[in-house]
């Protein structure tokens, strides 16, 4: 009886206080940014210098010059936990806050993004997935409110196979070869495979798919595989722990290091430092540079570590996933400052920001302001083109350091703008979408 | 005293075997169905509907599903995610394949498809028992989502394995999936769908084929004995099971998410569906859920108190501390009543019932 008493005075507590749920006002002139995060979990090691590096960067901003154009950008952290229906409760949860809800969000999981795309495109929020999936809503017509730049992973992966010809001499050498991919068995690492599999019938490769199941931590099947059929090349897609466990792996079936290519997103320090020594020479794709020495890293550390504030510590600052956490932040702001330009200062809507986004040019001069010298690479969107035709290099990573090895490689942009088209109308016509006419929306 | 029965005489054998043969009851029932049919949807948010509500429903029916099978007919799985992938694909190749039928429609043959996979996998039961039927179970969960993933033609060969939902209506004009959808819609949808399901599930355990189930779970000999027929028993509760998970999964492609790949019913989400029938209670359909309730509605409660509570804590400290009490509640819950919330509800009744004069 006595329990009865104490679960309905709970009760009794609980339902007013969780109907306050969502009701926390913001101040009149404030930007504000959904974050969907993931500090836990199996993907928590890249997780975190993401969003520490973008949060960073937010924090910078606002203290350097109070935001952008004037109008102070906030931020609210969603812990996703790298899970898709943990991802849309978080996006429902925060897409009304501020004064003008959501200006965009950043989903950093290809799985979110999926589940996000037509739920943000009936809110006119735009989603940006920088560098992940899904590839074919680079077709600004049919996907009005999704943002892939600077690359996707069908670019990633020509990419890829642009530097492997370019290694081996010529892409004619790569008649007869074996390319191996080691992949994630989730919709992120299954995007590259229509593109590598379209490659293989051009250049005459082996094409062979080494499937690891989510989070990637079993994958001795595969190592034994890889020993049995000698891929001569191997481009791995993972993420979290999977991209550590199959740098050893590959080490202890003795696969050539420098052979072994991973995507952007396996190919940061968590990934390598883990492997220790075996991880020398192992390569993976970028598209930005990595390291403390760029002037909007330097002022990270001036505005924010001097002052004993920021997320995480100073050593942390500059590695490959914090800056390419800069990176987004960056992207996400000039969209907006590109919006004010024609809004005006104040707080956007998100169908104002799309607009920033449609119109984002980020010319190398503009690079320069924003003390991003070779930090970045400049993009050009518009309403066709959501990709804005960034380029990839390759970097390898040397114990202590990832290093280029490669120029900044530009992918075969009209065979991808075609599979971009015929994919997105195929997923136009299952969903009775009919593509917007970019000749007119100017 | 809240229950006070003085004057309710039962006169006919439909009165005294009526699902709530006491009037305060039939009262409860009739306001909680006002406020889900009325109240919810009237000052409900969308945050609310979409993310609490609709998955809240979506893991009761689920759990309905194994209940009947674990819970009633004592056949223990892990295949509920496996069956809830079932069908999901089979909604979407059905509905892509054919644009034009009814979703109404397209959901129960999804849900009978999922029901000949669950008779496939539910043969070994005849053999083995307990643990070892259990583990039979988990190959179908693995085996159902390594085919999905394997097999492009599930998926329509799109370059991902994500299966999307198209927009699709009821009655001409209410359409209940795709995002432009209204979540109001979608939530009244989910939530007939469920109370019809819910409805059929309490007539089916309370007949003859639940008393069967029952039979077999406390004693198949016995069962056998007195003329119950194991095979088809069995194979009622797999194929009924999965046909609930089937609708289940579904929804859960269809109306929650509107976007799944088959990861989404990995083996976690079946221990998540049998911990909500453990939680709530084995061999109940009011504990379903409860059961759902618990494990959907308190892990966001925990996660939101402390913001709401005036606390700034990093999000990762949330999630872990979330997770701690969590935890620790499900112990709590199953040390003060280990037959799960529905039974603490049962004995908390008989107090109210005999109030103010306990024994």
């Amino acid at each position: 009886m006595r329990l009865v008493k104490a679960l309905l005075a709970a009760t009794a507590v609980a339902i007013p206080v969780f109907g306050l749920l969502g009701g926390t006002a913001l101040a009149q002139s404030e930007q504000f940014i959904p974050r969907l995060v993931y500090r836990t979990g199996p993907y928590a090691p890249n997780g975190i210098p993401f969003a520490d590096g973008y949060a960073d960067y937010l924090d910078m901003v606002d203290a350097r010059e109070g935001g952008v154009g004037g109008i102070k950008i906030t931020y609210e952290e969603c812990e996703t936990g790298y899970n898709n229906d943990k991802g849309v409760e978080c996006y429902e949860r925060l897409k009304n806050k501020g004064p003008t809800g959501a200006s965009l969000v950043d989903p950093l999981s290809t799985g979110i993004t999926y589940a996000l795309i037509e739920r943000a495109t009936a809110d006119k929020i735009p989603v940006v997935s920088m560098g992940y999936g899904r590839a074919d809503a680079s077709d600004g017509a049919v996907f009005p409110y999704v943002f892939t730049l600077p690359a996707t992973y069908w670019a990633q992966a020509d990419a890829m196979i642009k530097y492997v010809g370019d290694q081996m001499g010529s892409p004619e050498k790569l008649k007869g070869k074996k390319i191996g991919l080691v992949y994630i068995d989730i919709a992120y690492g299954k995007e590259p495979i229509a593109t590598l599999e379209k490659l293989s019938q051009k250049y005459g490769y082996t094409f062979l798919k080494y499937p690891v199941s989510a989070p990637g931590i079993e994958q001795s099947a595969t190592w034994l595989q890889v020993r049995q059929q000698r891929p001569d090349w191997l481009f791995m897609w993972g993420w979290g722990v999977m991209n550590s466990t199959a740098i050893k792996g590959a080490a202890s079936v003795g696969y050539p290091m420098d052979h072994f290519i991973g995507v952007w997103w396996s190919g940061s320090e968590p990934d390598v430092v883990p492997a220790g020594d075996a991880a020398n020479g192992y390569k993976s794709g970028t598209f930005h540079g990595a390291g403390q020495d760029y002037g909007a890293v330097k002022d990270i550390l001036k505005f924010v570590y001097d002052k004993n504030s920021g997320h995480t510590t100073r050593e942390k600052v500059g590695e490959v996933l914090y800056n390419r956490g800069i990176i987004n932040a960056i992207y996400d702001l000039e969209a907006i400052r590109t919006a004010q330009g024609k809004f005006g200062k104040k707080p956007l809507k998100g169908e104002e920001v799309q607009w920033g986004y449609e119109h984002l040019d980020i010319t190398p001069q503009r690079i320069t302001e924003l003390g991003a010298d070779g930090l970045m690479v400049p993009v050009q969107l518009s309403c066709a083109n959501h990709e804005g035709n960034g380029k990839v290099r390759i970097q390898q990573w040397d114990g202590k350091h990832w290093r280029f090895v490669s120029d900044w490689i530009q992918p075969d942009r009209a065979m991808l703008t075609d599979m971009y088209k015929e994919s997105a109308l195929a997923y136009a016509k299952e969903k009775g979408i009919t593509p917007r006419d970019c000749a007119k929306d100017m | 005293m809240i229950y006070r029965e003085v004057g309710q005489f039962k006169t006919s054998y439909a009165t005294d075997q009526a699902i709530f043969p006491i009037r305060q009851d039939r009262w409860l029932m009739l306001v909680m169905l006002a406020a889900a049919y009325v109240v919810i949807p009237a000052v409900g948010s969308e945050y609310w509907l979409l993310t609490i509500m609709i998955p809240f429903l979506v893991y009761a029916l689920a759990a309905l599903g194994l209940n009947l099978l674990t819970g009633y007919a004592g056949q223990v799985s892990l295949g509920t995610g496996g069956f809830m992938a079932v069908g999901a694909f089979a909604t979407y190749k059905l509905t892509t394949a054919f644009p034009g039928l009814n979703i109404v429609l397209i959901f129960i043959l999804a849900g009978m498809i999922t029901a000949c996979a669950g008779l496939l996998f539910g043969f070994p039961s005849l053999r083995i028992k307990g643990f070892y039927l259990a583990v039979a179970t988990l190959a179908a969960q693995f085996f159902l989502i390594w085919m999905f993933n394997k097999f492009p033609w599930f998926y329509n060969y799109s370059a991902s394995g994500v299966i999307s939902a198209p927009p699709r209506a009821i009655f001409g004009q209410f359409y209940v999936t795709g995002a432009e959808a209204d979540p109001r819609t979608k939530y009244l949808f989910v939530l007939t769908v469920v109370l019809v399901l819910a409805l059929a599930a309490k007539g089916l355990v309370r007949g003859r084929a639940g008393r069967a189930w029952m039979a077999i779970r406390d004693m198949d000999i016995a069962a056998e004995i007195i003329g119950i027929r194991p095979l088809r028993t069995k194979l009622l509760a797999f194929a009924l099971s999965s046909f609930y998970c089937g609708i289940a999964g579904a929804m859960w492609a269809f109306i929650y998410t509107s976007a799944v790949e088959a990861s989404a019913f990995e083996i976690d989400r079946s221990f998540q569906i049998l911990f909500m029938i453990i939680i709530g209670g084995l061999g109940s359909i009011l504990g379903c859920f409860l059961g759902a309730g618990f494990i959907v509605l308190l892990p966001i409660f925990l996660e939101n108190a402390p913001r709401l509570a005036g606390f700034e804590f990093p999000v990762n400290l949330v999630t872990n501390l979330q997770s701690m009490i969590f935890g620790a509640l499900i112990v709590f819950f199953l040390i003060i009543e280990p037959n799960g919330l529905a039974r603490l509800w049962a004995i908390g009744k008989e107090k109210l019932r005999l109030w103010p004069f306990p024994y």
